[in-house]
């Protein structure tokens, strides 16, 4: 199990050198140039412009400014915002927490009724409720993120008026931030009505982001048990005189589970690109919005640091999702 | 009364292309103790009825017969919650693929237990130490050791072995192999049969071993019940079918036996068993019979006496030899 473990580690290296190539690269593949952004509309003297870009050092040649930027990831450094002036790691693990508390409510919500749906769509093969449910499954994999934002939007906020249009909770609500979820500290605050408001806020921004991960998780799920449910063991399951739920929910489940898991893995991907436009729609300050800011600044530190924050969050997830696959499957685990 | 009595059994299938009658009007009988094997070639409806026995056809099968109790109760009528008391505690079964049956998710250990749990109510400790014990007696080395194994950690053999202790758990009065030795090496295949005997002799259980080797059937085996095409076309002892089998697809299936075979070339039985789409008229047998007349060919046939193996075929071989 530790082999198992380290050679996945291991196999994190040149995954990792090639996300700092990429990082490094595609901010300076961007027309633009940050620092004439930094002076806006009015131009900048060209003395002052080469004092500066000397100071940020992009005045020195490609391959030593990846060099230094490597040099600085190694020690823990990734480097300092253009416009903001302040330290990129701060600023991530700022904002990260609301973009974490976003993507857990998302991937519960796609778990919780992905999960089930596939089953008894699998069940219930080729019923209508079967056909409803791949049909909106599809439907929702197909959607674009902003679009159906939007139109949740005007249907929940705008016509409807039951859920907040923007933001994490209402600005009625004053507290220390203890672990950076609004939902927990809002509890911990004591005070009346901000959880309520704090959920209040989750809800659209949870469903738009959660609604590709679970169409895929629902699908995944349906065919995964499907194909399991036609092999020999679960007939010795049902001939053991096993209650179907008992065959359909552990002996069945537990081998469909298998290709699912690492779907999951893989969604966790799709959520961080969607959390990026689900952010933007629903101003939600996390690092999704941060990125997208940054991005139009040309603020280079920032999407640079952020980039390979993310990627290297993705690979750990990853990286669990491989073992937990090592611990539901034990025919990896034992070869 | 028999342990296990099944009067004209049928099951058809719900296809795409219509029904299916996989199972044609079976009759079954086992004792307690006795041993009866089901012959036939693939497709010949052999396991369907057995499954069909368990509940284990998907839904898309109806079931239907004229009596069909174990232990004078009618499985058939009973809820599905009664049968499940039923099958994997009185009634058990083991399967052609001993490597596929097993859950490769779960120990071996986990699995043999479970059976244990659910029918003698056994807590964890107890369905422990008899797993163990059952391993031992179907001749698992290190039984204690291999509890905590999977499935993907065992062979062939050993899987089928495991699947036996399974099947035989709760000391179950009846237990259906079927096809329990196809799948395996030739060496580990008379083990099996052997283990399986042993059982059923020590246990007094009845054996109902489905096979398509005559060979299994004449080392093992006290009754015959022959099936062609979901129909049962032959039922003999033992010894009277190998020595005057009466239908002529029981006679073709005999010489088919390399010990028997008298000319260089071991013969065979030309063609197929007839699928859903291409039953012939008549004798469901009659493009393959060397003796098929323009009667067969038209006319259904009748079982017919008991002395003559109630053989469904119009000219039944060895009308003499049934006399004596």
């Amino acid at each position: 199990m530790l082999r198992f473990f380290f050679s996945k580690l291991f196999l994190i290296v040149p995954t990792f050198i090639g996300i700092t190539v990429v990082a490094f690269g595609f901010v300076r593949v961007l027309p633009g140039d940050p620092i004439l952004l930094l002076a806006g509309e009015r131009g900048m003297d060209p003395d002052r412009y080469a004092a500066l870009q000397q100071q940020f050092g992009y005045d020195q040649p490609m391959f030593i400014q990846y060099f230094n930027y490597v040099l600085g990831l190694l020690q823990g450094d990734f480097g300092t915002s253009i416009s903001t002036k302040r330290d990129v790691l701060g600023e991530f693990l700022t904002l990260f927490p609301a973009t974490l508390e976003l993507a857990i409510f998302a991937i519960i919500f796609a778990l919780v009724i992905g999960i089930p749906a596939g089953i008894f769509a699998a069940l219930k093969r080729g019923s209508v409720f079967d056909q409803v449910t791949m049909g909106a499954a599809l439907t929702g994999y197909s959607m674009p993120i902003f679009w159906w934002g939007l139109l949740l939007i005007i249907l929940f906020s705008g016509v409807l008026g039951w859920t907040p249009v923007s933001g994490r909770i209402s600005l009625l609500y004053f507290f220390p931030q203890v672990t950076g979820f609004m939902t927990i500290d809002s509890l911990l605050s004591g005070q009346k009505g901000a959880f309520q408001s704090a959920v209040s806020h989750l809800i659209l921004p949870t469903i738009v982001l959660g609604t590709i991960p679970l169409a895929v998780i629902a699908r995944q799920t349906r065919s995964a048990m499907l194909e399991v449910l036609g092999e020999d063991y679960v007939r010795t399951a049902r001939a053991k005189g096993l209650a179907p739920r008992r065959v359909v929910g552990l002996h069945a489940l537990r081998n469909a589970m298998i290709p699912v898991i690492t779907t999951i893995g893989l969604q966790v991907g799709v959520l961080m690109a969607g959390a990026i436009l689900t952010e933007t729609i629903f101003s939600w300050p996390g690092i999704g919005k941060w990125m997208v800011d940054s991005i139009s600044r040309r603020d280079y530190p920032v999407v640079q640091g952020g980039l390979v924050l993310i990627a290297g969050l993705v690979m750990l997830v990853n990286l669990t999702v491989d073992v937990l696959y090592g611990l539901i499957n034990p025919r990896i685990r034992h070869r | 009364m028999a342990l296990l009595e099944l009067r004209n059994l049928s099951v058809t299938f719900d296809t795409a292309s219509g029904p299916f009658k996989a199972v044609d009007g079976v009759d079954i009988s086992v004792d307690t103790g006795e041993i009866l094997a089901i012959v036939g070639e693939s497709g010949s409806g052999k396991s369907v009825a057995m499954l069909a026995l368990m509940g284990l056809l998907p839904n898309t099968a109806t079931v239907t017969a004229d009596v069909l109790t174990f232990e004078g109760k009618d499985m058939l009528k009973m809820p599905r919650r009664d049968q499940r008391k039923i099958i994997g505690k009185e009634i058990a079964m083991i399967f052609q693929e001993p490597i596929a049956s097993l859950n490769p998710c779960f120990t071996v250990g986990f699995q043999i237990t479970e059976v244990l749990r659910q029918h003698m109510g056994m807590d964890r400790g107890k369905a422990k130490t008899r797993a163990v014990d059952l391993l031992k007696t179907v001749g698992i080395p290190e039984p204690e050791r291999r509890m905590s194994a999977f499935p993907h950690q065992l062979s062939g053999g050993m899987s089928q072995r495991v699947m036996i202790a399974m099947a035989t758990a709760c000391q179950p009065k009846l237990l259906i192999a079927d096809e329990p030795t196809t799948a395996l090496d030739v060496t580990i295949q008379a083990q099996i049969l052997d283990l399986l005997r042993d059982l059923q002799r020590d246990h007094g259980m009845g054996l109902i071993l489905i096979t398509h080797d005559m060979g299994v059937v004449a080392e093992t085996a006290e009754r015959v019940v022959v099936q062609y095409a979901g129909q049962q076309v032959e039922r003999q002892h033992v010894k009277g079918l190998f020595r005057t089998p009466h239908h002529p697809y029981t006679s073709a299936l005999l010489d088919a036996l390399p010990d028997r075979a008298t000319g260089d070339r071991l013969p065979s039985i030309p063609g197929v068993v007839p699928g859903q789409g291409d039953r012939p008229e008549g004798c469901l047998f009659n493009p393959r019979c060397a003796f098929a007349d323009d009667t067969c060919r038209k006319v259904v046939p009748p079982h017919q006496s008991d002395e003559l193996g109630q053989a469904l075929c119009h000219y039944p071989l060895n009308r003499k030899g049934a006399a004596a």
